[in-house]
C-alpha cells in the first residue's frame, strides 16, 4: 500500500496532471506567437539557408554539362594532356542540348569566374555545334576555337564537376584553388576582400568609438536633467529616426561636398584656398561622420536606460565619502555603466559593419564597405550569387564571432537595452 | 558659549522653487557626541536639512557652521561628514569590503591600515565574515549594517542619516535602532537622524527636533516632548493625545480656567502657550492620565463622558467615550485586578489633575507656535 507517487483527487498520478495542465498553457503562448514565427522562419530562416547552400553550390556545371562530367572522371590530367574522344562527344551532345534550353550561357558564365574568356568560348560554340553531328567531334569543335585543344579549358570544367565547391569562399578570403587543386592566395592585383573586411572592421570600430565619446555626455544629460529639459533633449535625439535615412545622408553631402556649406564656410574664413577645397564626403571621412551621427541614437538609448537606473545618491555616497566630483564619476558612476556601453557598442558595431545604404552614397572609392561589395554581385553585369552568399556568411560568422566574445567578457544578461 | 557645538544652523531659510519656503529661519544646535533627530510629517523638510548639512543643496539664506566653521561654500567632499541613505547607495560594483576601503583610499591611507580599519569596521557590525560579498548578496538588514559601517569607517565626527530603517521590516528596525544606539555610545560620534517613526526618535534620540512646515516646533529630550508639548502640533503629533477646545475664562499664575466647547463646564490646566482671558484654547491631556469614577475630591475636574467603544488590548483596555462633545476621547484602563468593568452606553465620572492638562495654541487662530 505504500505508494509513494502522489495523485489528484481522480486518482491520475500529480505530475501527469501537472504537465497535461502546462502543455494546454504552452501551447496557448505558442499560439499566439505563431503569426511571427511563420513570417520570421520565411523572411529570415529561410534566407539565410538558401545563402548557406548558394555559398558552396556547384549543381550549374554537372546539371547542364550531365555526360561530360560522367566523361572527364576517367580522364587524368596529369597523364594526358587533353580528354579522350569521349569527352568531346559529350560535350557537343551537352552544348547542342543547352543551346536548345537557351541554358549554355549559364555555363560560360560561372566558368568565367575561374577562367576568364570561357563566356564567350562557349557563346561561340553554342551556335555552330549545331551542324556537328558525326565523329570525328574532337576535330569538329576545335576546328570551332583552337581553345578546346588546350589542356586548360577542360582542366576548368573537370574542376568545376562536383556538385558543391569551397571555390567562393577561397574567393572570399582572396585565396583560390589552381587548376592542379593547389589552395594559394590570389595575384596580389586581385586581392580586395581580406583588406575590405578589414577596413569595414576598423571604420565600424572607430564609429563605434565615436558614438560612445559623443553618446556618453548626451544620456548622462538625459538621465540626470530635469524632467522637463530631458525630455526636449530626448525628443532632440529621437529626431533622426523620424527622418528619412536617405534625407540624412544626402544633407551630409550638401554640407561635405567640396562645393558645399562647409566648404564654402572654410573659403568665406579663409581657413581654406578656394582652389583646394577638402575632400570631406566620397572618402572615408565622409562614411565616417554621417555613419556616427545616424547610429548615434543607437548608443544613446541603451546608455541612456542604464544611467537611468543609477540613483543620484551613489554619487552623493561617494562624495559623502571625501571623493571628489571627477573620482566619484570615474570610480562610482562610470562602473555602473560598463553594461550600457557594452550593449550600446555592440549594437552600433554590428548595425555599421552590414550597414549599406550610407556608404554607398558617401563611401566614394575608399569609404565603402563590404556590403557595398555583395551588394554588386547581387544583380547587374558582375553577378555572382556564390560570392555574394559566401561574403555574406563570413560577414555573419563575423558577428556571431563577436557576439560570442561579448558573451564571454560582459555577460549578455548585463546587457540592457531599455 | 557656542564652544561644543558641532553644527550650528543660523537663520537657515531654503527654497527650491523661489516662490515657497521650504525651511523657515533655521536655528539649531548640535552639541558634540549629541543624537539629535528631526522628526516631522512628510514633507517639513527634514531631508533638506540634511542635505544643506551634507553640501548637496545649498542654503537659500543664512550660514550653516561646522565646529565653529562656515561651510556654505565647502564642497561635500571637503566636509568630512559620514553620511547613511535609506536606499543605503552601497556600490554594487564593489564588493563590501571595497565599498568600505573606498572612503580610506580616497584619502590616500597605506593598505595595510585600510584592511585593518576595514575588518575593524565590519567587526563592529557583527558581519566580519562577509567582505568578500556583493551587496546585492546581502539582507536588507546586513545592508543596512554595511552602510553605517561605512559611513563611519573614515572615523568622522558627524555622521548624518536619513531614514535609514525605513525600508526595513518592525523587527529588524527594533534591532537595527539598539545597534545604531549602541555604537553611538561607543564610539562618541555626533548624529543627526531624520525619521517620520515617532518611537523610533524617542527611543534613540538624546533630543528630538520635531519640525513641521519648515520650522522647528519644538527641540527638547523625548521624556520632555512627551511630558510637556509646548504647542498643539507637538501634542498631537507625539504620543496618543486627546484635545478639548475652549476659551480662557481666568488666568492665575501657571494656572488658567478654561470653559469647554460642547457644554462640558470649566476645568483648570497649566497655562502654556495661551493668548489672554477670552481667547481660545486647546487643552491637551494623555489618555493614561485621565482617571475613571475619581474619588470625591481627589481631582479638580470632573466630567461625565459616554462610552462609546471598547478595545481590549491585554493589558489595557483602549475606551472610546464621547466628552464635552468630543466623541473620539480615548481613556486607557489598566487591566488591573478589580477595574470597572465597562459596557458601550455606559455613562460614568472621570476626572484628571491640572497639571496633566495643558493649554495650549488653539487651532488656526494664527497663534504663536
Ligand atoms: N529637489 C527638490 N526640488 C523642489 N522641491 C523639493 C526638492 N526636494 C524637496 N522638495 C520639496 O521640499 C519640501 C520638503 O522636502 P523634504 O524632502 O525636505 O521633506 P522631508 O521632511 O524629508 O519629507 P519625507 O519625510 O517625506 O522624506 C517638500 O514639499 C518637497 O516637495
Ligand atoms: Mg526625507
Amino acid at each position: 500500500m505504500a505508494d509513494t507517487t502522489m495523485t489528484t483527487a481522480d486518482g491520475i498520478p500529480l505530475k501527469v496532471s501537472l504537465r497535461k495542465a502546462l502543455m494546454r498553457q504552452k501551447m496557448r503562448a505558442l499560439m499566439l506567437v505563431a503569426p511571427l514565427f511563420f513570417f520570421l522562419f520565411i523572411t529570415f530562416v529561410m534566407p539565410i539557408l538558401d545563402m548557406l547552400f548558394r555559398s558552396v553550390d556547384n549543381s550549374i556545371v554537372p546539371d547542364i554539362l550531365p555526360r561530360t562530367v560522367l566523361a572527364l572522371e576517367e580522364w587524368d590530367p596529369d597523364v594526358v594532356d587533353v580528354p579522350p574522344e569521349a569527352a568531346f562527344e559529350a560535350m557537343v551532345k551537352d552544348i547542342q542540348e543547352g543551346y536548345e534550353a537557351k541554358t549554355i550561357g549559364r555555363v560560360g558564365r560561372r566558368l568565367n569566374f575561374e577562367n576568364p574568356g570561357m563566356s564567350s568560348l562557349f557563346r561561340k560554340s553554342g551556335r555552330r555545334t549545331k551542324k556537328i553531328n558525326e565523329a570525328p567531334y574532337k576535330e569538329a569543335l576545335i576546328a570551332i576555337d583552337d581553345r578546346w585543344g588546350e589542356s586548360q579549358t577542360w582542366r576548368v570544367i573537370k574542376k568545376l564537376s562536383p556538385k558543391y565547391t569551397a571555390s567562393y569562399f577561397l574567393q572570399a578570403v582572396d585565396m583560390q584553388e589552381t587548376v592542379d587543386g593547389e589552395i594559394t592566395w590570389q595575384p596580389e592585383e586581385y586581392q580586395v576582400y581580406l583588406n575590405l573586411f578589414w577596413r569595414t572592421l576598423v571604420m565600424s570600430g572607430i564609429i563605434t568609438i565615436l558614438t560612445i565619446i559623443l553618446g556618453y555626455p548626451v544620456a548622462y544629460l538625459l538621465a540626470t536633467l530635469p524632467l522637463r529639459t530631458s525630455n526636449l533633449l530626448m525628443i532632440l535625439v529621437l529626431l533622426p529616426f523620424w527622418t528619412s535615412l536617405l534625407v540624412r545622408t544626402t544633407s551630409w553631402i550638401a554640407l561635405l561636398q567640396t562645393q558645399g556649406i562647409l566648404n564654402d564656410l572654410f573659403v568665406l574664413v579663409g581657413l581654406v584656398d578656394d582652389d583646394d577645397r577638402l575632400q570631406m564626403i566620397h572618402n572615408q571621412f565622409g562614411t565616417i561622420v554621417a555613419m556616427t551621427h545616424i547610429l548615434l541614437p543607437f548608443m544613446i538609448l541603451p546608455l541612456y536606460s542604464v544611467m537611468k537606473t543609477i540613483p543620484p545618491s551613489y554619487m552623493r555616497a561617494a562624495r559623502s565619502m571625501g571623493a571628489n566630483p571627477a573620482l566619484a564619476f570615474v570610480r562610482v558612476y562610470m562602473p555602473n555603466t560598463v553594461s550600457g556601453v557594452g550593449a550600446g557598442s555592440i549594437l552600433v558595431f554590428i548595425l555599421a559593419i552590414g550597414y549599406y545604404i550610407t556608404p554607398a552614397l558617401v563611401g566614394g572609392r575608399t569609404g565603402t564597405f563590404i556590403s557595398n561589395y555583395i551588394a554588386t554581385y547581387i544583380s547587374g553585369a558582375a553577378q555572382n550569387w556564390g560570392l555574394a552568399a559566401a561574403l555574406g556568411i563570413i560577414l555573419l560568422a563575423l558577428v556571431l564571432v563577436l557576439y560570442l566574445l561579448y558573451d564571454k567578457i560582459v555577460g549578455i544578461d548585463n546587457m540592457k537595452l531599455g | 558659549m557656542t564652544a561644543d557645538h558641532i553644527v550650528r544652523f543660523e537663520n537657515v531659510q531654503k527654497s527650491y522653487d523661489g516662490e515657497s519656503l521650504v525651511v523657515k529661519n533655521l536655528n539649531l544646535n548640535v552639541e558634540r557626541g549629541e543624537f539629535l533627530t528631526m522628526l516631522g510629517p512628510s514633507g517639513s523638510g527634514k531631508t533638506t536639512c540634511l542635505m544643506m548639512l551634507a553640501g548637496f543643496e545649498p542654503a537659500t539664506h543664512g550660514e550653516i557652521f561646522l565646529n565653529e566653521q562656515p561651510i556654505n561654500n565647502v564642497p561635500p567632499h571637503k566636509r568630512g561628514i559620514g553620511m547613511v541613505f535609506q536606499n543605503y547607495a552601497l556600490f554594487p560594483h564593489m564588493t563590501v569590503a571595497e565599498n568600505l576601503a573606498f572612503p580610506l583610499e580616497v584619502r590616500k591611507l597605506p593598505k595595510a591600515d585600510v584592511e585593518a580599519k576595514v575588518k575593524r569596521a565590519l567587526e563592529m557590525v557583527q558581519l566580519p565574515e562577509f567582505g568578500g560579498r556583493r551587496p546585492a548578496q546581502l539582507s536588507g538588514g546586513q545592508q543596512q549594517r554595511v552602510a553605517v559601517a561605512r559611513a563611519l569607517v573614515f572615523e568622522p565626527d558627524l555622521v548624518l542619516m536619513d531614514e535609514p530603517l525605513g525600508a526595513l521590516d518592525k523587527n529588524l528596525r527594533e534591532e537595527m535602532q539598539y545597534e545604531i544606539k549602541h555604537i553611538h555610545d561607543n564610539l562618541g560620534v555626533s548624529v543627526v537622524y531624520v525619521t517620520h517613526d515617532q518611537s523610533e526618535a524617542l527611543t534613540m534620540s538624546n533630543r528630538v527636533a520635531v519640525f513641521d512646515d519648515g520650522v522647528i516646533q519644538q527641540l527638547a529630550a523625548p521624556d520632555v516632548l512627551y511630558e510637556e508639548p509646548v504647542n498643539a502640533f507637538v501634542a498631537y503629533f507625539i504620543g496618543e493625545n486627546n484635545r478639548l477646545l475652549g476659551t480662557v475664562r481666568e488666568v492665575t499664575g501657571d494656572y488658567c480656567m478654561v470653559e469647554l466647547d460642547g457644554g462640558g463646564g470649566v476645568v483648570k490646566a497649566l497655562a502654556i502657550n495661551i493668548g489672554g482671558v477670552g481667547s481660545r484654547t486647546t487643552l491637551s491631556l494623555r489618555p493614561e492620565r485621565v482617571v475613571l469614577s475619581p474619588a470625591e475630591g481627589a481631582v479638580p475636574n470632573v466630567l461625565t463622558g459616554t462610552v462609546k467603544e471598547l478595545i481590549y488590548l491585554g493589558d489595557h483596555i483602549r475606551t472610546r467615550m464621547t466628552v464635552s462633545g468630543n466623541d473620539e476621547f480615548i481613556v486607557k484602563v489598566p487591566n488591573a485586578h478589580g477595574h470597572a468593568s465597562l459596557k458601550a452606553g455606559d455613562t460614568v465620572q472621570l476626572g484628571w489633575v491640572a497639571e496633566d492638562s495643558r493649554a495650549l495654541d488653539a487651532p488656526q487662530d494664527g497663534g504663536p507656535a
